[in-house]
C-alpha cells in the first residue's frame, strides 16, 4: 500500500497510453459486461417469484402440436395444483407482415384464469372486469401499445391463418408487467365460437400455478406421468426452463454467448499486455534506479503488477459503466426473449467482469513484470531506452 | 520523396513482439465479424440453392408459411386440373399435397431439443425435388410408418440413426434412409408417407400445403397469376425459390447482433493500434527527425506510418480470416426460422465477398488508429526530434 502514490505516479506519466489504455479495455470490458449479464439472465438468476410458482406443460412433440382441452380440468383436480389456464398461440397478421414491428405474441387465453395464474399483470379494475366480461375484448402490454400506437377502445383486427377466422377485437385493457409484457390476449371463447367444432377444444399450452414450491417441482413429473399413456404425452417444466427452451431452440445461445467472451477476454488480454509491456520496456532503467535505492525485487515487480492492476480496474469501471448503459437499450429491444427484459448489471455481474479485469491486468503484466524485476542492476542501469 | 515500405516493414519485425499482439487483437476482432458474416453467407446460400425455379408453392390465402397454412384436399383436386402444370414421364400431373409439422428432438449440443419439420408428401412430391439424392437407406415406402432425414438431421443428431425410431403422431417410426439435398433446406427436414402422417395427425381433409410445377418459364408466371387470382381456390401462390429466399429474416437478428459485437471490439481494438502506434512514433523521434534532415517532407512522414498501421492491420485482418476459415469454415450450424418454426442447418461459408469484407474492415480499424499518431510523427520538430532520446 505504501507505494500506491508510486504506482499512481507511474499510471500518469504517460497519460495518452494510459487513458487508450482504458478505453480500449472498457468497452471491450463492456461488452464483456453485457454478455455475462445476459448470461446471467438465462443460466444463473433466479426465477421471479411469480413465475417459481408456474409450469408450462405442452404437447411433448412440440410447441407447435395441440393438445386435447380436457386435459385442462383432469391436472386441475391435481393436489397442489392452484389455477390453471389454455394458452393458444394464434399467430395470424395483424395488418401486414412487412412491419417486423407488427409481429407479436398473441394468445387466445381464459380471461378470469389468466388474472389469477399471472398475477403480475397489473391493470384497472374495470379494465380486468371489461375484459373478462365482453367476449371479443383483449388486452395488451404496455410497451407493446406503445410500439403499435393502440390505445384504449381502439378496435383491432387479426387474419387468422393457423386458424381460418378474423378476430375483430376491441382493447379493453392495457396492463403493466415487469417480464412478458409484449403479448396480447384474447378470449379464447370468442375464437372458439368462430372455429368449427372439430377444432374448438385443442389446447396449444397450459399455464399452471402450484400452491407451493414443493408442490411445483413434484407436479412438473407428476403430470407428465400421468399422461404417459394417453395417445397425447405431455411435457411440463417450469416456466423459467420452459421460456428458456425456448430461447434455445433459436440456436445455440449459450455457445454463441461463450465464445464471444472468450474472443473478448483474448483480445483484452492482448491490449492490456501490449501496453503493459511498452510501459515497462521504457522503465528498465528505472527499474535499475529503484534497485539501486533498495527497493526488493519483490516490491518492483509489486509495482509494476499494481500498475496494471490500477488501469485494467479503471477499465473495467469504464466498461461496467458501459454495460449499464447497454443493458438499457437491451431491455428495450427485449421483444421476443423475455429474459433480455430482465439483463442489468446486477451487483454479482459488475463483480464478475471487475474481476475478470483485475486477473487479465496482473496475468497480462506478469510476464514483464517478472523480466524488468529480475534484470540485474547493472544490465538495467546500462540499458539506453 | 518517398521513405520505401521496407523500412516500415523492417521495423514491425523488429519489435515484433508489439507486432504479434496488436495484429491478434484486430485478428480476434475480425473473426467475430467474419463467423457472423460466414453463417449469414451460409444460410442465404442454403436458402438460395432450395427449390427449383419452376416449382410453385401454394398456401392458404393470407399464409405466409407451408406450416400455418391449411389447404383443402378438395381445393387441390381444383388445383390439379389448372392448365399449365406439368406432366412426368408417367403422365401424372406433378402436383404433391403435403403436410407439415415439427417434431422436437434433442441433439448433442442442445440437450432442450431443436425443432425439427416433418413434411409428409407423395412419391411425386419427390419428383419435384430433383436435387435431393438418396445417400444411405432406401426411401419410404407408402402406407408405412417410415421416415427419411435429411443428412444435416443426421449429422447434429447421432442417435437418429438408420435402424432407429422416433416417436411422434400415434407412435413410433422407423428411420429407413438419409437424404442429401446439397446445400438446401431440406438437408434439416424429414420426409414421410403422405397419408400415414394425415392419418397419425388426424388432418385427413385439410392438410398444409401443395407444390406444384409449372411447364416452362412461360407459363410460370401465368400460372402464377392465375391461382392467385381465382376467388374460388383462395389461395397464395409464390415460386419455392421466392419462398425460401423470404426466410432469410431469421438471420437479421444475428446479423444486427453480429455487427453490433464486431463494432464494439473494434473500437478497442482501434485504440490499441492507436497506442502501439504512438509508442512506435516516440520511440523512433530521432529518426524521424533524422528522415527529416535527409530532406523527407511531412508528406511523406505521415504517410510511412500511416502505411505501418495499415500493414499492422492487414496482418491481423489476415489472421483473423484464415483463423475462422480453419475453425469454422464447413462447420454445421442451426438457426430458428419464425416462418417454419424450425432450425434450418446450414453451413458456415467464407468465399471471397466475406473475407474481403473482413480484411477491409480490418484496414478501417488501422486507419483509425494510425491517423493521429502518423500525423502527430509529421508534426514533431526536427530540432526537439532529434533531442529526443
Amino acid at each position: 500500500m505504501k507505494y500506491l502514490s508510486l504506482i499512481l505516479k507511474n499510471g500518469i506519466r504517460n497519460k495518452r497510453r494510459s487513458i487508450l489504455t482504458i478505453i480500449s479495455v472498457g468497452v471491450s470490458l463492456c461488452l464483456l459486461g453485457v454478455l455475462l449479464a445476459v448470461y446471467a439472465v438465462f443460466y444463473v438468476s433466479e426465477a421471479p417469484p411469480e413465475q417459481a410458482l408456474r409450469l408450462v406443460t405442452r404437447n411433448k412433440i412440440s410447441l407447435t402440436v395441440t393438445m386435447p382441452g380436457y386435459y385442462r380440468d383432469q391436472i386441475a383436480k391435481l393436489p397442489g395444483v392452484q389455477n390453471i389456464m389454455t394458452n393458444n398461440w394464434f399467430g395470424g397478421v395483424y395488418k401486414d407482415t412487412r412491419d417486423p414491428n407488427n409481429f407479436f405474441a398473441r394468445f387466445g387465453a381464459e380471461p378470469e384464469r389468466l388474472l389469477l395464474v399471472r398475477p403480475e399483470l397489473k391493470m384497472p379494475e374495470d379494465q380486468k372486469q371489461a375484459f373478462v366480461k365482453e367476449r371479443t375484448a383483449c388486452i395488451l402490454g404496455k410497451p407493446l401499445a406503445d410500439k403499435l400506437g393502440i390505445q384504449l377502445g381502439q378496435r383491432i383486427q387479426l387474419k387468422g391463418d393457423i386458424y381460418p377466422v378474423t378476430l375483430e377485437l376491441i382493447v379493453r385493457g392495457i396492463y403493466t408487467a415487469n417480464t412478458n409484457d409484449e403479448v396480447l390476449y384474447f378470449n379464447q371463447e370468442y375464437l372458439n365460437e368462430l372455429l368449427p367444432v372439430a377444432r374448438r377444444s385443442n389446447a396449444g399450452a397450459f399455464y399452471v400455478m402450484a400452491d407451493s414450491l414443493e408442490s411445483a417441482s413434484r407436479l412438473g413429473k407428476q403430470i407428465d406421468t400421468i399422461y404417459y399413456n394417453f395417445p397425447v404425452q405431455t411435457k411440463t417444466e417450469s416456466e423459467q426452463a420452459f421460456s428458456l427452451a425456448f430461447a434455445s431452440s433459436l440456436g445455440n445461445i449459450k455457445k454463441f454467448l461463450l465464445s464471444i467472451c472468450a474472443a473478448v477476454m483474448f483480445t483484452v488480454l492482448l491490449v492490456s499486455a501490449n501496453t503493459m509491456a511498452m510501459s515497462v520496456r521504457e522503465r528498465v532503467k528505472e527499474v535499475g534506479v529503484l534497485k539501486t535505492l533498495g527497493f526488493t525485487t519483490e516490491a518492483v515487480m509489486g509495482i509494476i503488477l499494481g500498475e496494471a492492476a490500477v488501469i485494467s480496474l479503471l477499465g473495467g469501471l469504464v466498461g461496467c459503466l458501459l454495460a449499464s448503459f447497454l443493458c438499457v437499450g437491451l431491455r428495450a429491444a427485449g421483444g421476443f426473449l423475455p429474459q433480455l427484459k430482465q439483463a442489468a448489471m446486477t451487483p454479482g455481474v459488475a463483480a464478475t467482469t471487475l474481476g475478470v479485469a483485475l486477473g487479465i491486468g496482473l496475468i497480462s503484466s506478469f510476464v514483464p513484470a517478472w523480466s524488468a524485476s529480475r534484470t540485474p542492476i547493472v544490465d538495467a542501469l546500462k540499458s539506453n531506452l | 520523396m518517398q521513405i520505401p515500405i521496407a523500412y516500415n516493414l523492417r521495423n514491425l519485425v523488429v519489435r515484433w513482439g508489439t507486432t504479434v499482439m496488436t495484429a491478434l487483437g484486430i485478428a480476434l476482432t475480425v473473426a467475430v465479424l467474419v463467423a457472423m458474416l460466414a453463417m449469414v453467407n451460409g444460410l442465404e446460400t442454403s436458402f438460395a440453392t432450395t427449390g427449383h425455379p419452376l416449382n410453385i408453392i401454394v398456401t392458404r390465402k393470407g399464409s405466409e408459411s407451408e406450416l400455418v397454412s391449411n389447404l383443402a384436399r378438395t381445393v387441390f383436386q381444383d388445383l390439379k386440373v389448372t392448365p399449365g402444370i406439368a406432366k412426368n414421364a408417367a403422365g401424372e400431373t406433378m402436383a404433391s399435397l403435403e403436410l407439415i409439422t415439427i417434431i422436437n428432438i434433442p441433439s448433442v449440443d442442445q440437450p432442450d431439443g431443436i425443432n425439427v419439420t416433418v413434411r409428409g408428401l407423395s412419391p411425386i412430391g419427390l419428383e419435384l425435388r430433383p436435387d435431393l439424392k438418396l445417400t444411405s437407406g432406401r426411401i419410404f415406402e407408402t402406407g408405412k410408418r417410415e421416415i427419411v432425414i435429411g443428412k444435416a438431421i443426421a449429422v447434429r443428431h447421432p442417435d437418429v440413426a438408420i435402424g432407429k425410431t422416433l416417436r411422434f403422431g400415434r407412435g413410433e417410426w422407423t428411420v429407413v434412409g438419409v437424404m442429401d439435398g446439397g446445400r438446401s433446406a431440406y438437408n434439416s427436414e424429414i420426409f414421410c408417407d403422405l397419408n400415414q402422417l394425415t392419418s397419425d395427425y388426424n388432418r385427413n381433409e385439410v392438410v398444409s400445403s401443395a407444390v406444384l410445377r409449372a411447364t416452362d418459364e412461360a407459363t410460370l408466371a401465368a400460372l402464377l397469376n392465375r391461382l392467385e387470382s381465382d376467388q374460388k381456390l383462395n389461395v397464395s401462390v409464390r415460386t419455392e425459390r421466392a419462398y425460401y429466399a423470404a426466410q432469410m429474416t431469421a438471420a437479421r437478428p444475428l446479423q444486427i447482433l453480429g455487427s453490433l459485437i464486431a463494432l464494439i471490439m473494434a473500437v478497442g481494438s482501434s485504440f490499441a493500434a492507436m497506442n502501439t502506434m504512438y509508442a512506435a512514433v516516440s520511440r523512433r523521434a530521432k529518426e524521424i527527425g533524422t528522415l527529416r534532415v535527409l530532406g523527407f517532407s511531412q508528406g511523406s512522414i505521415l504517410f510511412s506510418f500511416f502505411l505501418e498501421s495499415i500493414v499492422l492491420s492487414l496482418i491481423g485482418g489476415v489472421l483473423g480470416v484464415l483463423l475462422v476459415y480453419f475453425t469454422l469454415n464447413g462447420a454445421t450450424t442451426g438457426l430458428l426460422s419464425f416462418q417454419t418454426f424450425s432450425q434450418i442447418a446450414f453451413d458456415y461459408t467464407i468465399n471471397p465477398k466475406v473475407a474481403g469484407m473482413g480484411i477491409m474492415f480490418a484496414l478501417f480499424m488501422g486507419a483509425f488508429g494510425g491517423l493521429f499518431p502518423a500525423r502527430s510523427a509529421a508534426k514533431k520538430e526536427i530540432l526537439t526530434a532529434l533531442r529526443e532520446i
